[in-house]
């Protein structure tokens, strides 16, 4: 018990209100469950405006903390500092697009109210994740982001290419999920407590240092972590995913889980034990290894979701430069929020084209797709130029924090070898592109819907927008810490 | 008012993007009945079947008079677009008057954008930047008047050609190095896109080589900038502000990087050899006028890069390093002279004779920037040189460019042996090519000499032996320049030729302007050399 739980972590209607915006989720999730049950079939669609209602409320309620001041709740289990906060709001904005794309693809599904139900609980998994300060607190949150994440990739129950995918996604999670508790219990037993805090003052026992045997247990946990961004040696289920899944539930599964392992991957890290175990040399081994992997992989790709797959995957290397520069760099935590920020906003609007495209998938598809449907084009290019990094979009600064944050903490190598992967990506984003822009084929090309279109452009914009006005992000993500007393 | 000059094309050209298409979307908007997420079938696989839906015919909009007003259409919009693209001219000429040359930044206009990282929306401009950007907004005020094969598509080639002016001249006026990078990589996007959509031949992959070598180039490029702002205190991206810190002065591995980082994004945008093998496939299949900013506009970003950047935030750097540079820019010299004259594509020739003469560039700002003493007075002259040669290769070989494109349009080659004796059926187009020939290579009285001429005079004094060796260049430059004259002017006229039509009006024009400004700095240059010593004496004499 430390002076910030004295005063957060005793009075429990001030707890409840420590974690508002989590608790609103699951009354809306429930909500949105009864209503699913009880509400006839053509009203269905009511779940996805309670569902989006209860995303904003929570979004609500997180801005209304922002600025407090950066605390750990329930007696240091709860981590309520700004790199949680704005995690939250990243999981949200994800969370709400990926309902809006949802609507009109779920229309005739009789049966999709519950669709919301599970949407909404796994993005408090996320969220719970971002917060979570203590080892229990995270394995809750990792089985409760994961469960729901294995059905919506199988909500197509009779579609054999979501079910393949699901299974993976299962089979992945399941081999990761056994290696997290393991290394938890291996944690509890060497420390004693399954608070963060704990393992930065380990003490050494019985003539072995303890800090040398935290590699075992340290590697397992990452292990699952890396299984929830997608980062290798567990990134495998990301393309399968990416292609099988239902697409909105695609565009969702591979961004809000990612967002609350990074963040927690981001705490374990800082909750390390001084320089015993060289995790910088580990992490920026898994970057590296990430980022080439997925965008090699990218290249050989015919189907346009299964490239977002992989392209998916290059991106948690990128991503990965944050957690190697933290501790040693001013710009790892805003370098870390701003990417988790524009990867979101990019993946979801590339994932929303090719919802409004009725889920087309074919390489061959997007031919000529700028003289059909030439706003749907421009959005795809923003996403991917996004991705690639030309100024001024949102992606842009992400890499520029990113490097900078790995030279300032002497890791030059690395961001080198991300500059060299972005040249390779390049040619992969092309190949969608160049057909779309310069192919002559002019056919009709069916889209989706309003709402799926309303939702990709809102994405879209954001990522224009959070490049081009980076100052009011870049100023908050500059003032936000990690808490671990 | 140099805001203006930047965003005035930038923002016409999101207007002219975002315009409701003409007749072809009509026939597209058919409705379709939605057939998404029932709980079988994802959208995924029958959206296939629906898109492959036979397109109804659209041949109606194809018949005569549809065409005409099509064509009417276009017209318009050229007609609008240049006007457009005359803006900056103005400004930048307003500018001209208004420069004092008092050796700093002047007509300075500054905003916050992102102090949190030291970013600001910071223009400006000095003896060096004026005249390029006055060249840039003269070369693409005549391509987009240029006529081109627009495919259909007038629209998006008109907005692209105002984004990339306004790009580019932002790119010159850039005081933040952020700014700098940020019109460095949107100005490419732009130049991929117009390839890939306008170009001819192999025109997709060309603007792929283009896209990612370049694209290669800039990333070591910010690589770069980043570790030179990681060594400001306090952080900043502000270029005058680098200036005054010299925060990489003396030398050091870490300088050496910071500087390698540089040297490699400007000399694949230069080209140096052995950089510079994106340049040919770009430049020929790319359409004429694209080549005409690519070859006039483009390339100097990277030779104002070294000077900007490397000369004036890491000199001493930059003197370690001028003696390789030199030799790397008379390789370039020889290299380009030599596979120009081996060329039979007349494309293809002026692209490799680009190489040359951005050798000539890299020549003289190597002696500029050389770190020994008691030669300030010859490396002043090797700067003014240099940054000549860069206005002068602008304004000659964007006429070169424009020229093939006419003779493309007209016969449908590119091969120079499939000419001949044009001069006794074109005058125009024989005047216009003569001309820009011979200011081409380096003929007294033009630009291009004046430029070369200081280029020399300054590098004998620092460097005499390699800039002997670079002597040879001019020569072989010179031999295949008349012998690409021979082929296309002289000779017999192939009957095939014998209604080869003369270059039109808009044409005539276009290349005039020009023109002209080459014959005026070759035979009065002072005006200009005055503005750009105003640059250099301080420079060097540092």
């Amino acid at each position: 018990m430390n002076g910030a739980d004295a005063a957060h972590g005793t009075d429990m209607s001030a707890m409840i209100a420590d974690v508002l915006p989590e608790v609103l989720l699951v009354i809306g999730a429930i909500a949105v469950l009864l209503f699913a049950l009880f509400a006839p079939r053509r009203m269905q669609a009511g779940a996805a405006l309670l569902a989006l209602a209860t995303v904003v409320l929570s979004a609500a309620a997180t801005i209304s903390m922002l600025g407090n001041p950066e605390y750990l709740t329930f007696a240091g289990t709860y981590a309520r500092d700004g790199v949680a906060l704005w995690g939250t709001l990243i999981v949200l904005s994800a969370t709400a697009a990926a309902i809006g794309l949802s609507v009109p693809w779920f229309r005739r599904d009789p049966r999709h109210g519950e669709y919301y139900t599970l949407l909404l609980f796994s993005a408090l998994g996320a969220v719970l994740l971002a917060g979570a300060s203590d080892l229990k607190q995270f394995v809750l949150a990792m089985v409760l982001s994961s469960a729901t994440g294995f059905v919506l990739v199988g909500y197509h129950r009779r579609s054999s290419p979501a079910s393949e995918a699901a299974i993976k996604y299962y089979l992945l999670g399941a081999f990761t999920s056994a290696s997290m508790l393991i290394g938890v219990a291996l944690l509890f037993g060497l420390a004693g407590s399954t608070t963060l805090t704990v393992l930065d003052g380990m003490p050494v026992a019985g003539g072995i240092s303890d800090q040398a045997a935290l590699v075992l247990p340290l590697v397992l946990v990452v292990m699952a972590l890396a299984f929830k961004i997608g980062a290798v040696p567990a990134h495998a289920w990301m393309p399968d995913v990416a292609q099988g899944a239902p697409a909105p539930a695609a565009a969702f599964v591979t961004t809000v889980p990612k967002i609350g392992g990074f963040i927690f991957l981001a705490r374990l890290v800082e909750a390390l034990p001084g320089d015993a175990v060289d995790w910088r040399l580990l992490v920026a081994l898994l970057a590296t290894a990430t980022m080439t992997l997925g965008n090699l992989a990218a290249l050989w790709q015919d189907d346009v979701r299964r490239l977002l797959g992989w392209s998916s995957v290059s991106q948690t290397g990128y991503g990965l430069l944050a957690i190697v520069a933290l501790g040693s760099s001013d710009l790892a935590i805003p370098s870390l929020l701003f990417f988790l920020l524009a990867y979101a906003l990019g993946n979801v609007a590339a994932f929303g084209v090719v919802v409004e495209l009725r889920g087309r998938t074919r390489l061959d598809d997007y031919a000529g797709l700028a003289r059909s449907r030439p706003w749907l084009a421009g959005a795809l290019a923003i996403a991917f130029l996004s991705f690639i990094g030309v100024p001024p979009l949102a992606g842009f600064f992400a890499k520029l924090v990113l490097f900078g944050a790995a030279i300032e903490a002497g890791y030059t190598w690395l961001a080198v070898v991300g500059a060299v992967n972005t040249v390779v990506s390049i040619v992969y984003y092309v190949r969608v592109l160049a057909p779309a822009y310069f192919g002559d084929r002019v056919a009709p090309v069916p889209v989706l819907g309003r709402w799926a279109a309303v939702a990709t452009f809102m994405m879209t914009g954001a990522v224009i927008l959070a490049g081009v006005a980076a100052e009011p992000f870049l100023r908050a993500f500059a003032g936000v810490g990690i808490v671990l007393e | 008012m140099l805001t203006a000059a930047i965003f005035i094309p930038i923002v016409a050209a999101v207007v002219l993007a975002l315009l409701p298409r003409g007749a072809p979307r009509a026939t597209l908007d058919v409705a379709v009945q939605p057939d998404g997420g029932s709980d079988s079938t994802p959208p995924g696989g029958a959206g296939g079947s629906v898109a492959g839906a036979p397109a109804p015919p659209s041949m109606l909009r194809d018949t005569h008079p549809a065409q005409e007003a099509a064509r009417a259409r276009e017209r318009r919009m050229q007609a609008a677009a240049t006007a457009v693209a005359a803006v900056p001219l103005l400004i930048l000429a307003l500018a001209w008057l208004r420069f004092e040359g008092t050796g700093g930044f002047e007509l300075v206009e500054a905003a916050e954008w992102i102090p949190t990282l030291g970013i600001g929306y910071r223009v400006g401009l000095d003896g060096l930047s004026l005249p390029l950007a006055a060249m840039t907004a003269l070369v693409f005020v005549v391509a987009t008047a240029y006529p081109v094969d627009l495919r259909g598509r007038p629209a998006p080639y008109f907005a692209l050609m105002l984004f990339l002016e306004g790009a580019s001249i932002g790119l010159f006026l850039a005081l933040d190095l952020f700014l700098f990078f940020v019109f460095w990589d949107v100005s490419l996007v732009a130049m991929y896109f117009l390839i890939g959509a306008w170009g001819h031949g192999d025109a997709q992959r060309s603007a792929l080589k283009f896209f990612v070598y370049t694209f290669a180039g800039s990333l070591p490029l910010l690589l770069a900038i980043l570790g030179l702002y990681l060594t400001t205190d306090p952080r900043t991206f502000d270029m005058a502000e680098i200036i005054a810190q010299q925060p990489l002065a003396g030398s050091g591995l870490y300088a050496s990087l910071v500087f390698a980082g540089f040297f490699v994004g400007f000399a694949i945008k230069t080209p140096l050899v052995p950089f510079h093998t994106w340049l040919p496939p770009a430049h020929v299949d790319a359409p004429a006028p694209a080549s005409a900013v690519l070859a006039g506009v483009l390339l100097k970003m990277g030779t104002y890069g070294f000077v900007r950047i490397l000369m004036a935030m890491m000199p001493d750097a930059f003197a370690r390093f001028a003696f390789p540079l030199a030799i790397l820019a008379v390789v370039a010299i020889i290299y380009g002279a030599l596979v120009a004259l081996a060329q039979t594509n007349l494309k293809r020739l002026i692209a490799y004779t680009s190489v040359n003469h951005m050798g000539y560039v890299i020549l003289g700002l190597a002696a500029a920037g050389a770190g020994i003493g008691g030669h300030e007075a010859a490396q002043a002259i090797a700067l003014t040189g240099a940054t000549l040669e860069m206005v002068a290769h602008g304004l000659i070989t964007g006429a070169l460019f424009l020229i093939s494109g006419s003779i493309l349009a007209r016969g449908g080659t590119y091969e120079m042996d499939e000419y001949g004796g044009l001069a006794g059926r074109a005058r125009f187009l024989t005047a216009a090519t003569v001309l820009a020939a011979f200011a081409s290579l380096g003929l007294p009285g033009l630009a291009g000499f004046v430029a070369e001429f200081q280029v020399f005079a300054g590098a004998l004094a620092v460097y005499p032996w390699l800039a002997g060796a670079g002597l040879v260049g001019i020569v072989v430059t010179a031999a295949l320049f008349l012998r690409m004259l021979q082929k296309l002017l002289l000779g017999p006229l192939p009957t095939r030729w014998s209604r080869f039509p003369d270059l039109a009006r808009v044409e005539i024009a276009g290349l005039a302007a020009l023109l002209l400004m080459v014959v005026l700095i070759g035979v009065y240059p002072a005006w200009l050399l005055d503005v750009i010593d105003s640059f250099a004496g301080p420079l060097v004499g540092r």
